[in-house]
């Protein structure tokens, strides 16, 4: 009896972040392999259909995986322009600079604010704080009105900083950016003021370099949400030439939805994958932030 | 409070404050702007009457005396519809993915990374994807991916119109959103669930801890309380983001019979529809209320109790 427990022991000590397979692991391969199945299949079979021709799309038994692919959604969701005359590249265009300016602009703000807050004593620094870990819990939708009167009375509208501005700065990204300085010695910080360092080269020179994962995973949560982003277009902006893939998806996929399944299903992967080829490049980062994402 | 602490309160704004401030400043411009003004401007306009072409007019505590006394909408379908799907998909959302999170890092480094990012993309897809994925899966028709199953394997005759009636639909809407709510949350449950330290464990075991979930109450929940209320936080606004789910799914403000009539969507239906701007924030309030309740509770539970 003693022995059992013994081993027990030694094995439930081993367990977590194991190197090597045990058969004590295959009950979790057991669940974890068919919910990631019934995660991803549904993402796998959207990619599917934007390769598939018309007569695939609405076949019966629907098919998974496209037996003829073709690249003719592609074509002829390039080819086709809306009914304002908007080519889809002009969409396209609109999302990657629409998503470089707020990247670019949150990225600065938030190392500004994070570093600020890790490494600054100032007066109202605990409330500045405790708000911005409040509005970690705001809901966006719950205000789209009173966002709307004050972006109306800004003259926002039908500008491109409407597309920018309310998502350049993002308070999760905040919190773990600072949550991440935090760890930086201040030795660090105070040998380069010794050495007669300004402000804004500490953060440029020792900062940034050492909180590059946080960044990355800043950057991550940024790009997500600017470039699914449909409320600017949506309700702030008039013009189409002024609008972006996401709004020009949206609007394909409820307006004639079954003449445009191909092309919906295009535009959808254009969409996606660079979402997906962004988060799996810096997953190793965003996973070295989330150990210190915690809220104490 | 501390007297050191106390002594920084009472000192004066000095230069160095100054710098600091102006750092902020391009933060707390946007926040203010965007995030800080709305939610102010919510509570103001929900004391009145704002049909937005005319001047506010100031009635009191109108709006919420109708909302709670006389909304029949409010009462017998969103208000029921709202915590029944904020409570699956918040806490049950958050119970499943500690639980994903518990068993990923009990299994090999390269293994878990490729199962950790199946499980991760629904949540990076953003409304539109998601929308257009589970459209064609429910879809009415004899394509739609799910009535084709049903229809092989001779469980109906006929398609089932999922999206266009109320028999399934609060079903589907929680479907999707748990399908897609295992996000940043469940990425830092993770890794908190990866760093804790190992001796933890072996101490606890001659400690006389007897069975994984003994362990998981009394060693890993609390090791990890930090992560665990960021999970927490996430998974409650998760689920109340996620409110446009049903317009999106029903391509219609109100989802059918309001069988997936959230509280967002009745604060789009006053304000975006029927313009009674006064109206629809006496609704935000509420709604931004009974958020910030949620997540009073998960910091009594994980939160420091000093």
């Amino acid at each position: 009896m003693k022995k059992r427990r013994q081993r027990r022991g030694d094995f439930q000590g081993s367990r977590i972040n194991p190197r090597n397979f045990s058969r004590g692991q295959i009950k979790f391969y057991v669940i974890l392999i068919p919910l990631a199945v019934f995660m991803i299949l549904p993402v796998i079979m959207l990619v599917n259909r934007a390769f598939m021709p018309l007569g695939e799309l609405f076949a019966f038994p629907p098919h998974i995986v496209a037996h003829n692919p073709t690249m003719n959604n592609f074509k002829s969701l390039f080819a086709l322009s809306s009914t304002t005359g908007v080519p889809m590249l002009r969409y396209l265009l609109n999302s990657v600079l629409v998503t470089v300016m707020t990247v670019a602009l949150n990225l600065v703000i938030t190392i500004l604010g994070a570093y600020t807050f890790a490494k600054k004593n100032f007066k109202g620094k605990g409330a500045l704080f405790e708000i911005n870990q409040l509005a970690l819990m705001f809901v966006p939708t719950a205000v789209a009105i009173s966002r709307y009167l004050v972006i109306t009375r800004l003259h926002l509208t039908d500008t491109w900083l409407v597309h920018v501005l309310p998502l350049a700065a993002m308070p999760v990204g905040l919190f773990l950016v600072k949550q991440f300085t935090d760890q930086i010695p201040d030795a660090l910080i105070e040998a380069a003021v010794m050495d007669g360092a300004k402000e804004l080269t500490i953060v440029r020179k020792i900062i940034v370099p050492l909180i590059r994962p946080a960044l990355a995973t800043s950057i991550v949560l940024t790009f997500q949400q600017v470039w699914m982003a449909t409320e600017a277009s949506n309700n702030y902006v008039n013009n189409d030439t002024m609008r972006t893939l996401a709004y020009y998806l949206n609007s394909l996929s409820t307006n004639n939805a079954i003449a445009a399944a191909g092309m919906t299903a295009a535009a959808s992967v254009l969409l996606f994958l660079p979402n997906l080829i962004i988060f799996v490049c810096m997953q190793s980062q965003v996973m070295n932030t989330m150990s210190h994402s915690g809220i104490k | 409070m501390r007297p050191a602490e106390r002594n920084r309160k009472r000192r004066r704004f000095t230069k160095e404050d100054g710098k600091a401030y102006l750092m902020l400043l391009p933060y707390i411009i946007l926040f203010s702007t965007f995030i800080l003004v709305p939610v102010i401007i919510a509570m103001g306009l929900s004391f009145t009457y704002f049909d937005v072409i005319n001047e506010p007019s100031f009635t009191g505590l109108l709006n919420y005396i109708t909302l709670f006394t006389q909304d029949e909408v409010f009462l017998k379908y969103v208000l029921p519809n709202t915590f029944l799907y904020a409570l699956i998909v918040g806490p049950g959302g958050y119970v499943i993915s500690f639980l994903l999170a518990w068993m990923l890092a009990q299994i090999q480094p390269i293994p878990r990374t490729i199962l950790a990012l199946c499980i991760y993309t629904p949540s990076m897809l953003g409304g539109v994807f998601i929308g257009v994925i589970w459209k064609t899966i429910f879809s009415g028709d004899q394509s739609g991916w799910f009535n084709s199953i049903l229809l092989r394997l001779g469980l109906v005759d006929t398609p089932v119109q999922f999206l266009l009636t109320s028999d399934y639909f609060m079903l589907i809407m929680i479907i999707v959103s748990l399908w897609s709510a295992m996000g940043i949350g469940f990425l830092s449950m993770i890794s908190g669930i990866l760093n804790i330290d190992q001796e933890l464990y072996e101490a606890a075991y001659v400690d006389g801890i007897r069975n994984r979930f003994q362990e998981i109450i009394y060693i890993t929940v609390p090791s990890m309380k930090p992560q665990m209320f960021f999970g927490a936080v996430m998974a409650i606004v998760n689920a109340f983001n996620m409110g446009w789910i049903g317009v999106t799914l029903s391509g219609a403000n109100p989802t059918p019979n309001y069988s997936g009539q959230l509280i967002t969507n009745h604060i789009d239906d006053y304000g975006f529809l029927r313009y009674e701007m006064g109206y629809a924030a006496a609704i935000s309030v509420v709604l931004l209320l009974v958020v910030y309740g949620f997540n009073m509770v998960a910091g009594r539970l994980f939160g420091d109790n000093d």
